[in-house]
């Protein structure tokens, strides 16, 4: 029998995968019919290849990339039929050799253990993982306690962001009286860049649901809730699959023989707020109410979910816990660093040759990841800063590339670990333009309850605004930084008091940009539209009036064969002139 | 209270609060302001605004001893926490240290005053709350002195929205507290308004129709710390600081909460002295720092055109304006040779000088002092009725307050307010009425019984009562039973008079017979439809059964301030048939129409009396505004034909009355105008030079009133009159029974003076169940005629499925002189 799997999860659709699995279907429906069978699998991570189709015969697993169609309809013929894999095509056999070995070398899966090997519709292939045998482990052999210090011991800190040690948590919650407790599933990804916790419900969603009940175990919680954001509709589907699946196969909603521990798990949708994913928004929204944040304390261990004791975790978090349930504390501590234990996912975006979601163990170095696993920048240029922790999180400069993935030392630049979204900056990229875009975004999100968030980072904005836009004035890097630390001090939530991040640490690293922008109006990335000049270089134009004819607004003046010149007053930056010049005569100052 | 303290200090001062008070209000009594926007005492604290930022430290506890980790010196090693803390929503701890006047916590403030100010429109000069405006005085406290941000890129918004016909936002001076929002969500239950959008977007917007569909919505303006939310009446109509500040009482329902009425000499009023608005005066005995809209805004008929400001005679059939002397003359003639065949007919909301007045001249010339009520009981509340040391506001777990026949939302606003949070802190709600009220959300029991019924729905609560009830009212009994407290409140859904005299008479009884009086916290309340028939009986009237056949025998009638003919076509035929008709009142009625004589009388705010409320707490209140024309206080003309008859009557100061007062009824014995005067205290603190918490007014500095004592709580013997008849409900073949029930918007010759409410109005709309119209052949909307006593009367049709089958609602006061239950004929009109 041969399988032929196609990568379904929304990085594989958004690339084609359903016409390819359409493809491939009918294929299978006309020629294949006994021998062929055909299957889905979630995000392997390497969504920069996808689509992706692997095809696993008697001679092993030969993964395929970029697939279209007709590539398709190749493998099919060629491989599928003709027993002869194409060569020229396949990125990895048996993942281990081939031209993208080096994407999973220095990989270690934990959390991913599942995602792309297993068909997440099928609770059987989670089954043949050893799944569910965490929890049947924790019923028959574990107290609560006993639990609760076995994910202590195991170093495991909360993959949202924050990094609070997952199992004092818990303990928290076990230690509150009463007997109605619940276990939320932070679901709620919305870090621009970031789409690990979506690209695990969509490849392993049984994973998070055992990581729940674990969970629902441990503090005695009956009923868990996974808060998803409604813009994950496949996750949204995938999940419910699994739960009517898992509760068919008396997994949840079931007794277990022997205890009184049985699990209820709804999944609540979200209605795109990104503040949403702070703990406390969250749970005004799951109890219908405006989703914003309260202060704290009382913790949601003590008052959550309709004020009963709550714990709430992440996805990834959830995904870690069978793992560490069956193979013990010391295996899972045994990697990392003294402080930060484990593996974490990161999805690495930007001006990156290899993007996609990579799962790397604590203490790995930033350039390790980003030259080592993803191949290094994109069009060979220099690697300038990566972002991480979205919005809330900060720029690390390519000069401290040798900072270790580890929560300590990430918060030390000015960063933080985030829940993983990984943004590469080459040189073309502005850093006061990468501080404005997520400086919008945390404004355009603030739910806009307490003043310093609402309204301070508006006057960020504005002041970034003006300064992209050449209207920087002296004396508005003083300001930034003076608003960005008073909001830091003074916001309510981590939302507000993070705000300022990209901003402050890319004055911490890039000051010399923002004073040029303001001092010089120059954009020394070239990249803000109105500082950017397109300059003649007279040593190199010959006057062919290509660019003259090709302007939109006749800024180009010039005689045949005499060098041209462009009217800055006139010239409306769009580029055309340097696309069209033959002579390389054009360039941006 | 008497718990154990904690102690801390802020700002080194040592401070001793009750456990789990917040750090700003354990400040405010170490007479520290830490300033704020959105923190209310009145509400959930939310920590929005961050105005309230301090810093914080607290003692290092070893994990292992519990014990403060100290240092060599033996003082306890603080942790402060590297962030500012939000001094509204942290409560204190043992050995906290709070430090609200670093550079930390002033640059804080100073920042967070900076961002407010960018988003707000600098329009001070011409906005209703500049001189009162939190916002204007913490600027000025601790604001930068300049914005660093550029004039431009200010936002701008609406800044007429109206929320409602009453409430109009201003979108611009909104700096998005939430105050409005908490307050009708958490005090109003009436959450119709709320937060919309999000970010820098925020607004508020509201999510019902009409707009703002709430009885309190104006309270949110006295709160709003902006000039964001103003009302249609005051909004740009005077300054704050032109205001003068008269105290006086709500004359609008038997709560008597305390009001200011703000005043101002008006050009285009040819300089007189006119009410500009009504404020709340905190007194948390009686209705904290709110007021009803019908409160706020149905004072209007004071500077109606329709004032009559001069005496009047009938010559030749016509009314025609006469001098003082010429009328008084005239009635002191007619009242000498008509002796004791004298009936007066007061209303209820004329102060305790002036019945007493009336009363003795009635009395002393031998003739019947009825009072114009469709309520009885009142001799009862005065002898079971709460005795002073009851506070509602104070009321919880222990006790019970049983609520009957009344529809408390509408019959008294404040009333409701306050069972609300009492039952909200632990007090046990028993709510015993034939339909669904407001009230029944927070009642621990609610019993239905069918219009007529309320008797026998109270018997089950006698402690004779046999074993064998049904659910719901066995386990409601049990709670009246192992009750340590109870009060028992009756209103006038679906009742009569005699009814009413009924339902007193069983409560009373059924509070003695258990042992509830006498003590504070016990005892009966009357939910009156006036602000003082509780001082009308016991001043000595009292309402009777028979009132036209009364009238139309009486030699000499003297209406004062009511007006029968109006309400009741009958009444109107009684008076055809008296004798000669005083009539005293302050606005033209159908019965200032058919008087003989008419007597101009001065409004209550404009001049001094009191007040006896529903609760029996004597309030005083304040002339604020100059009496017009030619009137005089009731009291006043009253001991002027006393006078001409020979006797002695007080007539200049409502003061020296009271002394009288004091000096004939027990109850009154200590009272005097220098005690209802007194202030102490009041706990939250709303006033003082900050306003953090509203406006100017709030502050009673002008007197707080006296709770009276009752028979019981003297310990006197007590005078319960015989069981009155038991009354037979109107059941007829043929005719539908229709039963009153009380609106807080009806249509009374006070309100219907303001404007600004006629949307609200009730209209005169028969209400019953679908079944009972589809037996009528009516539906919703339709038009239906009505014979009442013959008369017939246009109702409009509503249904509501909530209702009993076979009996329809009409509210009072709408034109339909239906005080009672009765059957009519009804039929569709053609």
């Amino acid at each position: 029998m041969i399988t032929i799997t196609v990568g379904t999860a929304t990085c594989g659709v958004s690339a084609g995968a359903d016409k390819v699995l359409e493809t491939l279907s009918s294929l299978v429906q006309e020629k294949g019919q006994g021998k062929v069978v055909l299957a889905e699998t979630g995000c392997m991570g390497m969504c920069y290849k996808e689509v992706l189709v692997e095809v696993s015969n008697g001679d092993g697993k030969f993964l395929y990339g970029d697939v279209t169609p007709d590539i398709a309809k190749r493998i099919f013929e060629e491989h599928v039929l003709g027993g002869r894999p194409i060569e020229e095509l396949v990125i990895l056999h048996n993942y281990q050799e081939g031209p993208e070995e080096g994407y999973l070398k220095r990989q270690r899966r934990i959390a991913l253990r599942n995602c792309g090997f297993v068909d997440p519709m099928s609770i059987d292939d989670y089954l043949a993982r050893d799944g569910y045998k965490a929890i049947e482990k924790v019923l028959k052999t574990m107290s609560q306690d006993e639990l609760i210090e076995e994910i202590l011991s195991s170093g495991l800190r909360g993959r949202g962001g924050a990094g609070f040690p997952t199992g004092m948590k818990w303990r928290f919650a076990r230690q509150q009286p009463g007997s109605e407790k619940y276990v939320i599933c932070n679901a709620d990804e919305g870090d621009p860049g970031a789409f690990m916790d979506r690209s695990i419900l969509e490849g392993d969603p049984h994973s998070v649901l055992e990581g729940m009940m674990i969970a629902g175990y441990a503090i005695g919680a009956r009923n868990g809730v996974i808060y998803c954001r409604a813009e994950y509709p496949k996750a949204i589907v995938r999940l419910r699959q699994a739960i009517s699946d898992a509760t068919a196969a008396g997994w949840l909603d079931h007794t277990f023989p022997g205890t009184d521990f049985s699990f209820h798990i709804k999944i609540k949708e979200g209605a795109g707020a990104f503040v949403c994913g702070e703990e406390t928004a969250l749970i005004a929204s799951i109890e219908g109410r405006r989703g914003t944040p309260r202060p704290r304390p009382p913790y949601p261990a003590v008052r959550g979910l309709w004020g009963k004791p709550t714990i709430i975790n992440n996805v990834e978090t959830f995904a870690n816990v069978p793992w560490i349930v069956l193979n013990g504390h010391e295996a899972f501590a045994s990697v990392g660093t003294p402080k930060s234990k484990g593996t974490k996912v990161f999805a690495v975006t930007g001006k990156i040759n290899r993007g996609g979601l990579v799962e790397v163990p604590m203490g790995i170095s930033i350039n390790e990841i980003i030259y080592d696993i993803c191949g290094g920048i994109k069009d060979n240029k220099k690697f300038k800063a990566v972002q991480m922790g979205g919005p809330s999180g900060g720029c690390i400069p390519a000069s401290m590339g040798d900072t270790k993935i580890d929560y300590e030392e990430i918060t030390q630049t000015g960063a933080i670990m985030g829940s993983g979204g990984m943004v590469v900056m080459d040189e073309s990229t502005c850093m006061v333009e990468m501080a404005r875009f997520f400086l919008e975004f945390t404004q355009n999100e603030s739910c806009g309850k307490c003043t310093s968030c609402r309204i301070g980072t508006l006057r960020m904005l504005e002041i970034l605004e003006r300064i992209v836009e050449g209207k920087g004035e002296a004396g508005d890097i003083d300001v930034l930084l003076e608003l960005g630390n008073q909001i830091k001090s003074t916001a309510q939530c981590g939302l507000g008091q993070t705000a300022a991040n990209p901003v402050l640490t890319t004055l911490k690293y890039f000051r010399e940009e923002y004073e040029a922008h303001i001092h010089n109006k120059k954009c020394p990335a070239h990249s803000c539209a109105l500082l950017v000049n397109y300059v003649i270089d007279p040593e190199k134009c010959t006057g062919c009036t290509v660019c003259a004819k090709n302007c939109p607004v006749n800024a180009i003046s010039g005689e045949r064969k005499k060098t041209h010149f462009i009217d800055q007053a006139v010239c409306i930056k769009c580029g055309k002139c340097i696309t069209v010049c033959n002579f390389d005569a054009i360039y941006k100052d | 209270m008497t718990d154990k303290l904690v102690h801390l200090t802020i700002d080194n001062i040592p401070v001793s609060v009750p456990p789990d008070t917040l750090v700003v209000d354990a400040a405010k009594q170490a007479g520290i302001n830490i300033p704020v926007f959105c923190y209310h005492p009145k509400l959930h604290p939310v920590g929005m605004c961050r105005m309230c930022l301090v810093e914080i430290g607290r003692p290092l506890l070893d994990r292992a001893s519990g014990e403060f980790v100290r240092d060599a010196d033996g003082a306890p090693k603080l942790q402060f926490s590297p962030k500012l803390e939000t001094a509204c929503t942290t409560p204190v701890t043992e050995g906290m240290v709070v430090i609200t006047n670093s550079q930390k916590v002033a640059d804080a403030r100073r920042e967070v005053l900076e961002f407010i100010l960018t988003s707000h429109p600098l329009d001070c000069p011409i906005c209703d709350k500049g001189g009162e405006c939190p916002l204007q005085n913490l600027t000025m406290e601790h604001g930068p002195g300049q914005s660093r941000f550029l004039f431009d890129e200010k936002m701008h918004l609406d800044k007429h929205v109206p929320l409602g016909e009453l409430i109009y936002l201003d979108r611009e001076r909104c700096i998005q507290c939430g105050r409005c929002v908490r307050f009708q969500n958490e005090v109003a239950d009436d959450p119709v308004i709320a937060f919309s959008q999000r970010g820098r977007a925020l607004e508020i917007i509201t999510q019902s129709t009409p707009g703002f569909d709430s009885i309190f919505s104006g309270n949110t303006t006295d709160i709003c710390p902006v000039g964001a939310l103003t009302t249609a009446d005051f909004r740009f109509a005077a300054r704050p600081w032109e205001l003068k500040a008269a105290a006086s009482i709500c004359q609008h329902c038997a709560v008597g909460c305390n009001i200011v009425f703000n005043v101002r000499r008006e050009a285009l009023q040819g300089g007189r002295m006119v009410i500009k608005r009504v404020m709340p005066r905190q007194n948390e005995q009686v209705n904290e720092i709110w007021i009803c809209d019908k409160g706020r805004f149905a004072y209007h008929y004071v500077e109606s055109p329709q004032r009559l400001t001069q005496p009047m005679i009938r010559k030749d059939g016509a009314l025609i304006e006469a001098e003082w002397d010429e009328a008084l003359d005239l009635v002191a003639k007619k009242l000498t040779a008509y002796g004791a065949s004298l009936v007066t007919l007061a209303g209820g909301r004329l102060s305790n000088e002036d019945l007493f007045n009336l009363y003795s001249l009635t009395h002393t010339q031998g003739g019947q002092a009825v009072l114009y009520s469709y309520m009885a009981g009142g001799d009862l509340t005065a002898q079971v009725g709460i005795p002073p040391q009851t506070d509602l506001g104070k009321l919880g777990a222990g006790c019970v307050i049983l609520v009957i026949a009344c529809d408390l939302h509408e019959e008294a606003p404040l009333w409701w307010l306050r069972i609300k949070a009492a039952a909200q802190r632990g007090a046990s709600l028993i709510v015993l009425n034939p339909r669904t009220t407001r009230l029944d959300r927070y009642a621990r029991h609610v019993i239905r019984y069918e219009y007529g019924a309320e008797l026998a729905a109270l018997s089950a609560f006698q402690p004779q009562s046999r074993g064998d009830l049904p659910e719901p009212v066995r386990s409601a009994v049990k709670t009246f039973q192992e009750a340590e407290n109870v009060i028992i409140l009756y209103g006038s859904e679906g009742l009569g008079l005699q009814e009413s005299k009924a339902l007193a008479h069983a409560c009373a009884g059924l509070l003695i017979k258990t042992y509830h009086i006498g003590r504070s916290n016990n005892g009966l309340v009357a939910a009156w439809h006036n602000a003082n028939l509780q001082g009308a009986w016991d001043m000595g009237f009292s309402p009777i059964n028979n009132l036209a056949e009364t009238l139309s025998k009486a030699g000499v009638t003297y209406v004062v301030a009511t007006d029968p003919a109006g309400d009741d076509p009958q009444l109107a035929e009684a008076l055809q048939h008296s004798g000669f008709l005083v009539v005293q009142d302050i606005l033209m009625t159908e019965t200032v129409k058919m008087a003989d004589v008419f007597l101009p009388a001065q409004a209550y705010m404009e001049r001094g009396g009191s007040y006896t409320s529903g609760e029996r707490r004597l309030q005083r209140f304040y002339p604020a505004v100059p009496p017009p024309g030619n009137t005089l206080p009731d009291f006043a003309i009253t001991a002027r034909i006393s006078q001409r008859l020979g006797r002695t009557a007080e007539e200049q100061s409502p003061a020296r009355i009271l002394l009288q007062i004091a000096a004939t009824n027990p109850a009154y014995a200590e009272m005097d105008y220098q005690l209802l005067a007194q202030v102490h205290e009041q706990q939250p603190l709303m006033g003082r030079h900050d306003l953090y918490y509203g406006g100017t007014t709030y502050e009673n500095r002008q007197g707080l009133g006296a709770h009276l004592s009752t028979a019981a709580s003297r310990v006197e013997p007590l005078n319960i009159p015989d069981a009155p008849p038991p009354p037979v409900f109107p059941v007829q073949e043929g005719l539908l029974t229709v039963v009153p029930t009380t609106r807080l918007y009806d249509r009374g010759s006070l309100l219907i003076h303001s404007n600004l409410l006629h949307q609200r109005l009730a209209h005169p709309t028969l209400t019953m169940h679908p079944k009972t119209a589809e037996a009528y052949q009516l539906s919703r909307g339709q038009t239906a005629v009505m014979l009442l006593e013959k008369t017939p009367y246009r109702v409009e049709i509503d249904l509501d499925e909530d209702l009993p089958h076979g009996i329809a609602l009409l509210p009072r006061s709408v034109g339909i002189p239906l005080n009672a239950p009765q059957a009519v004929k009804l039929r569709p009109e053609s």
